[in-house]
């Protein structure tokens, strides 16, 4: 696993729901390209354009929140984000994040962060760094039973592993 | 240790556990849709051949059925074939309707059960004491090769509601003021358990409105203790035998008089926007919805038909309703409500869960209002991104679809 991620902040408010991060309208598949295809597009129409691989989502409070839409993730995942900090998370999104393997920070940065400003994750030291701001912010610690499921790579090769 | 811990510590083998410990838990019952299953079965296919416990797998198919299109019916086959092989249950629509309506009708969850499904709603069984949340297809996945699913056991946050309510309020209503209180992540990753005099007066009906809508204020579970309703509801249903626990202190507890309350609208765009119907008089609908797994049993059905008897709906305002099961449905028609509801002007579409999440049966082009007894009420939830939800009781709702504004009930 990559102990630094950086990239440029996508900056998003509260309460962005999983309705918005992918309509229902494109549910009937399960296809990774096609769902980043319509990621954030009733939020953000042209987010598909404008991402750049290794982008970093900033959120406010409750990012997530609604429907258990795996695709939510998925299509976050498949557009090229690296990963998603947010200030609190609902609950099924997180653990689906967790269970695919895509990266969560729980951390209150959004109110000083701008679109574009460069992030680093410094996943060893448990830190996120602005590089505009020079500012510095702790990230919450991960239960231990969380690292295992994401450095297994993710909940299903977690649990053919313990089978082993 | 409470009601929650109890049941988490039985399933997990445990002699003991508390709020904030990881845990692996037992599922009795692990539920799909056909949004969610497909791929679940996918990632479950790479990895294993036989579900663990085929007995506790539940896939029924509501969210674009009957089939919208091509790719929703590959779906629905994909997933009848699989259920075929795996001898699990799968609910054809003839048999079946909107999942967290026809699993307790059917007797599939019982009190003391665990319950994991993938689709949010699925916190809607806490109303028989099961502890029951949302979950993705990984974790259904997770759960058919190993039976179990890991959890971090929740805090629990009591509501105690007292006081005499009012005309017209419902469990919707008191939902509503619950999540209107405390916003839309007042209780993320907690158990809400719905409590107090008022709870125990409250239909079986209108508590599975209540914990349906839990995951709107961001609880993981909602529930209420079994008491004499729920083993009123489940006695002669088929199924297992009821798990009794006890319950002990809560973490943390609201009380609220609801003595006052008056019919209560989530307005757009997040259910915590909660205001008396009263005060929104000046929004024009265009539609009315009324079913869903939060407001799709036959006692909703009763509420609005009881306001449509013998009137019409508004000229020009679209009136949709989806009972929540074939079994409702045959109520419905038995009891007369169905006739009411043509003589009023409205369709009744097959038991789906159709415009709730935009899916079909009823989307909204640009700019246009619906009043709907459904959960949510996010952008686009409906259709059009430019259009608007507003959520209510089936009072609320059949009263505004008689006057096309939104009304109290005590308004008409």
């Amino acid at each position: 696993m990559k102990n630094i991620i950086k990239g440029r902040a996508y900056v998003v408010g509260d309460s962005v729901d999983t309705d918005v991060i992918i309509p229902a309208r494109f549910l009937t598949t399960d296809n990774a390209n096609e769902l980043a295809a319509h990621c954030m597009e009733d939020l953000d129409k042209d987010f598909s354009k404008k991402v750049k691989t290794g982008d970093i989502i900033v959120a406010g409070d409750n990012f997530g929140c609604g429907s258990s839409r795996e695709h939510a993730p998925i299509a976050i995942k498949a557009s090229g984000i690296s990963a998603v900090i947010a200030k609190s998370f609902a609950r099924i999104f997180l653990r689906n994040c967790i269970n695919i393997g895509l990266m969560v920070f729980v951390c209150d940065m959004k109110k000083d962060t701008r679109p574009g400003d460069e992030i680093t994750v410094d996943m060893q030291k448990g830190e996120i760094a602005n590089a505009r701001t020079k500012k510095i912010y702790q990230v919450k610690p991960v239960p231990e039973f969380i690292k295992k499921i994401v450095s297994s790579g993710g909940l299903l090769n977690y649990a053919v592993q313990r089978r082993k | 240790m409470n009601y929650v811990e109890n049941i988490l510590s039985h399933a997990s083998g445990r002699k003991s556990t508390s709020a904030g410990e990881y845990i692996e838990a037992r599922c009795d019952t692990v539920l799909m849709n056909d949004v969610t299953g497909p791929l679940a079965v996918k990632e479950f296919l790479k990895r294993g051949k036989k579900i663990k416990n085929p007995g506790s797998v539940v896939i029924v198919c509501d969210h674009f059925t009957p089939n919208k299109d091509i790719k929703s019916a590959e779906n629905v086959k994909f997933l009848r074939d699989f259920a075929k092989k795996q001898k699990i249950r799968f609910f054809e629509i003839g048999d079946g309707g909107v999942e967290h309506v026809i699993l307790p009708e059917k007797g599939i969850v019982k009190p003391g059960d665990v319950v994991i499904g993938a689709d949010s709603h699925t916190c809607t069984y806490g109303a028989l004491g099961a502890f029951s949340t949302g979950v993705g297809s990984t974790d259904a996945a997770f759960a058919m090769l190993t039976g179990k699913i890991w959890f971090m056991v929740p805090e629990v946050m009591e509501f105690v509601y007292s006081g005499k309510k009012g005309k017209f309020i419902t469990g919707k209503d008191l939902i509503l003021l619950t999540i209107g209180k405390i916003g839309v992540n007042g209780a993320n990753y907690k158990a809400m358990k719905f409590a107090g005099p008022v709870i125990r007066a409250l239909s079986m009906d209108e508590r599975f409105t209540m914990c349906n809508m839990a995951i709107e204020a961001g609880g993981k579970a909602g529930f209420v203790v079994p008491d004499k309703k729920t083993a009123e509801y489940i006695k002669g249903r088929p199924g297992k035998k009821a798990r009794v626990f006890a319950d002990g202190a809560s973490a943390q507890t609201l009380k609220m008089d609801i003595s006052s309350v008056k019919p209560l609208v989530a307005a757009p765009h997040l259910p915590d926007k909660v205001g008396p119907a009263a005060k929104m008089n000046k929004v024009k609908i265009d539609q009315a919805v009324i079913g869903s797994c939060t407001n799709g049993r036959i006692s909703d059905f009763a509420q609005a038909a009881k306001i449509m008897k013998g009137r019409k709906i508004s000229a020009g305002l679209r009136c949709i309703i989806l009972p929540g099961s074939q079994q409702v449905y045959a109520e419905a028609l038995k009891k007369g409500y169905i006739e009411t509801f043509l003589k009023a002007g409205c369709v009744i579409a097959p038991p789906t869960c159709g415009p709730c999440l935009g899916g079909h049966m009823g989307i909204l082009a640009g700019g246009e209002t619906a009043i709907s007894t459904t959960n949510r009420n996010f952008v686009g939830r409906m259709g059009a991104t430019s259009s608007r939800v507003y959520l209510a009781s089936p009072y609320t709702a059949a009263a505004s679809a008689l006057r096309g504004r939104i009304i109290s009930p005590e308004q008409l």
